[in-house]
């Protein structure tokens, strides 16, 4: 049945699910491209008190044009959108309020405007503000024709200004003083993309609602900038990200009926964004991992520093051996750690079996000596470079002989002026 | 008679957020509570959906877990993920909202108790319908107004209780925490009564509303005073003024009660942002110390 539903969907044989799709791609890409720079501009929740205050706007246009005529509508939305941006910005300018207190207080006063308006629709309009408070929770599926052709132009509208002002955009979100230095008329252009947004967030209401559509301009953007730290990549991740849970969304509320399509778009792209959260390049899962190979490395350099504690190498052969009993003896060594570190070091051939016991091998006896090297000359340096104690040298070398490259290595030993000592006589 | 138990019960309401508003705000957490008044929802529908009971202490239970878990959440994205930390409220609130009404959509299907408009602006003039009698006929008033009143003493003696705690996360965080006070915990009490008092005024000013009465009265009373506890008591009796004037406007122009309240206090903020102007202007003017205030 799902099968069934998918392929009458992708198959486009109902006109509403093109007119929906297209609507919401073009949506999606509006609100990820402004939000990208309000992203970068650090004003996502301006966002958010901008769609609160489109309510207002509506129900403005509303009595205005005195029907549901969505050009009426949306000049009304994009006038409040301004007023709150404006407010906002004067409250934090006058006064000792900070800006998200600005932005909490102007969200509630203009959606409480929007109520009371709302309601003085519903009581004493004439009926034909049905559907009016789609726009509270939005509602994808009542899109049509003319609501696409509207969208679109929104969207080219908000591309080719990205597209020729390009250049200005990113020095205004990186470096808006330096802006302002070379002469790019900073408030101008300022004030055009606020316009952008507050355009690109008046069209999306009706798909998502007043307050899940700041989840468009946030949420992709924020995903996004996990992945990459190139703009124009952020751009182009952030826009496919937001139209694929865009279609995902309205496949969901397609399939099942009572399914609303605007709640079920946020949660698929808050699901990407944890994903994302895990998955990407500086993720979650790459830091365990890191965190992981680095505490290996520590544990069985230990295991191998022990074993030349334990032993010396000043008679060759016989020494080499030794059991777990004696290293955990020598060093308080986690017993799990120490069979799991013990089975990396046969895996890498520095020690191998013998009997019940374990034997260094060549390699592993280079090895080791290169880590007690490597200590040894921390803890000269420390003794010649600083004033720390003979015996306080030993735990600042038992850090750091974990990280010192040959080529910090090699400076060690040109600073102690003991280049070029043979590495048998360690 | 119904009238004075409205405002009565909207007053309470209007008290109890203008107390933890004004703690929020001089925390600059304003849109922190912004986060958690919509996060409750998944919370609320949740256990009314177990409970089967408006009144149900469940309710409470679940909106509170939602309401902690979103704080959490946002301190994830923002400490350990390192998103902007208000992208991180716009994600966190968006995404448990968003479940909150697919929530509504599987489990209330057809339910009147529990739908969307309720949740946005609540209904304060429904309250009555919802009463308790004594001996079943002697009317003592609406339940919400008697869990207000409890919310609201709840509120009271834990700011009584912990005031200097409170004062000093929100004056000094840095400072208290040098001499050894837990501000994490701190931080969690606060967000914790704040949705607690969230979670009880949902069903009588709505979910969006209510960061008006959190956070609109105690901004006024901020221009005002720099004193925390006549801030208080300022914020309080703005939140009442603007309370009892919006019901009335409200019920002349026959529109949204909750709503009218929330414009009122709105109009009451501008007046006073627009006295502290006139007054900087008149005591500051001309003595070089206006700049520099502005600049602190």
């Amino acid at each position: 049945m799902i099968w069934q539903s998918a392929i009458d969907f992708f198959s486009f044989k109902d006109p509403n699910v093109v007119y929906v799709l297209a609507g919401i791609i073009f949506i999606n890409s509006s609100s990820a491209l402004v939000g990208t720079f309000a992203y970068l501009r650090k004003r996502s929740l301006l966002a958010d008190a901008v769609s609160h205050a489109l309510l207002p706007g509506i129900c403005l246009g509303f009595l205005f044009a005195g029907e549901k005529n969505m050009p009426a509508l949306i000049t009304g939305a994009f006038i409040t959108g301004w007023i709150s941006i404006y407010l906002i910005d004067l409250i934090v300018r006058k006064s000792r309020i900070k800006q998200d207190a600005a932005i909490a207080m102007v969200i509630a006063f203009f959606f409480a405007i929007g109520i009371v308006l709302l309601t003085y629709i519903q009581k004493h309009g004439n009926g034909n503000q049905a559907g009016l408070d789609h726009f509270l929770f939005g509602q994808a599926a009542a899109i049509s024709k003319n609501d696409v052709w509207l969208f679109a132009v929104v969207f080219v509208v908000i591309l080719l200004a990205v597209l020729l002002l390009y250049k200005n955009l990113v020095i205004l979100s990186f470096n808006p003083d330096f802006a302002q230095s070379v002469g790019i008329p900073v408030r101008f252009i300022e004030f055009f993309l606020t316009s952008l947004t507050v355009l690109a967030i008046a069209i999306g209401i009706q798909a998502l609602g007043v307050i899940l559509i700041s989840a468009l301009i946030i949420t992709p953007t924020a995903t996004a900038r996990m992945w990459t730290h190139h703009l124009k990549k952020m751009i182009v991740i952030a826009i496919l990200i937001s139209v694929f849970s865009g279609i995902a969304g309205a496949f969901v509320s397609y399939t099942r009926a009572q399914m609303p399509t605007g709640p079920w778009v946020v949660v698929i792209l808050s699901f990407i964004t944890f994903v994302s959260v895990v998955m990407a390049p500086k993720g979650l899962l790459r830091k365990f991992i890191v965190r992981r190979k680095n505490e290996n490395k520590i544990n069985d350099e230990n295991i191998l520093k022990t074993i030349f504690e334990l032993k010396g190498f000043s008679e060759k052969e016989k020494m080499l051996v030794f059991s777990t009993v004696e290293l955990t003896e020598k060093r308080l060594f986690d017993t799990k750690k120490l069979d799991a570190g013990l089975r990396r070091l046969i895996r890498r051939n520095l020690i191998q079996h013998k009997g019940n016991e374990f034997e260094l091998t060549t390699t592993g006896k280079k090895e080791a000596a290169r880590i007690i090297k490597l200590h040894r000359l921390w803890e000269q340096y420390l003794l010649k470079r600083t004033s720390i104690d003979t015996d306080h040298v030993h735990s600042g070398a038992e850090a750091i002989e974990h990280i010192i490259t040959p080529e910090i290595e090699k400076e060690l030993e040109k600073e102690l002026g003991i280049e070029g000592i043979p590495e048998d006589d360690y | 008679m119904n009238d004075i138990f409205i405002i009565l019960t909207a007053v309470l309401v209007a008290i109890n957020c203008a107390l933890l508003g004004t703690f929020l705000l001089l925390r600059k957490m304003a849109m922190l509570g912004d986060a958690v008044s919509h996060a409750v929802l998944p919370g609320i529908v949740v256990a009314y959906f177990f409970a089967g009971d408006k009144g149900s202490v469940f309710i409470l239970a679940g909106a509170t877990v939602a309401g902690l878990a979103a704080t959490f959440l946002i301190d994830f994205f923002s400490r350990r993920i390192r998103i902007q930390n208000d992208a991180a409220i716009g994600i966190t609130y968006t995404l448990l909202f968003a479940v909150g009404m697919i929530l509504i959509a599987v489990l209330m299907q057809g339910n009147a108790d529990i739908d969307q408009e309720c949740v946005l602006y609540g209904d304060i003039a429904l309250i009555n319908f919802d009463k308790i009698l004594i001996d079943d006929n002697l009317y003592i008033g609406p339940r919400a107004m008697y869990v207000e009143l409890v919310a609201g003493i709840i509120v009271v003696s834990s700011l009584v209780i912990g005031f200097k705690g409170f004062k000093l996360i929100s004056f000094n965080e840095d400072f208290a925490k040098s001499v050894g006070i837990k501000t994490s915990r701190w931080h969690y009490f606060l967000m914790a009564l704040v949705t607690l008092t969230t979670v009880v005024s949902f069903e009588v000013v709505g979910a969006i509303l209510v960061v008006g009465f959190l956070v609109i009265p105690p901004a006024s009373a901020f221009l005002i005073t720099r004193k925390l506890i006549p801030m208080l008591v300022i914020s309080a009796l703005t939140g009442i003024v603007s309370v009892v004037s919006g019901y009335f406007l409200a019920l002349w122009l026959d529109v949204s009660i909750t709503g009218m309240m929330v414009v009122m206090a709105g109009i009451l903020f501008a007046f006073c942002f627009i006295i502290s102007q006139l007054r900087s202007h008149k005591t500051l003017a001309g003595t070089g110390f206006e700049q520099k205030t502005q600049e602190i």
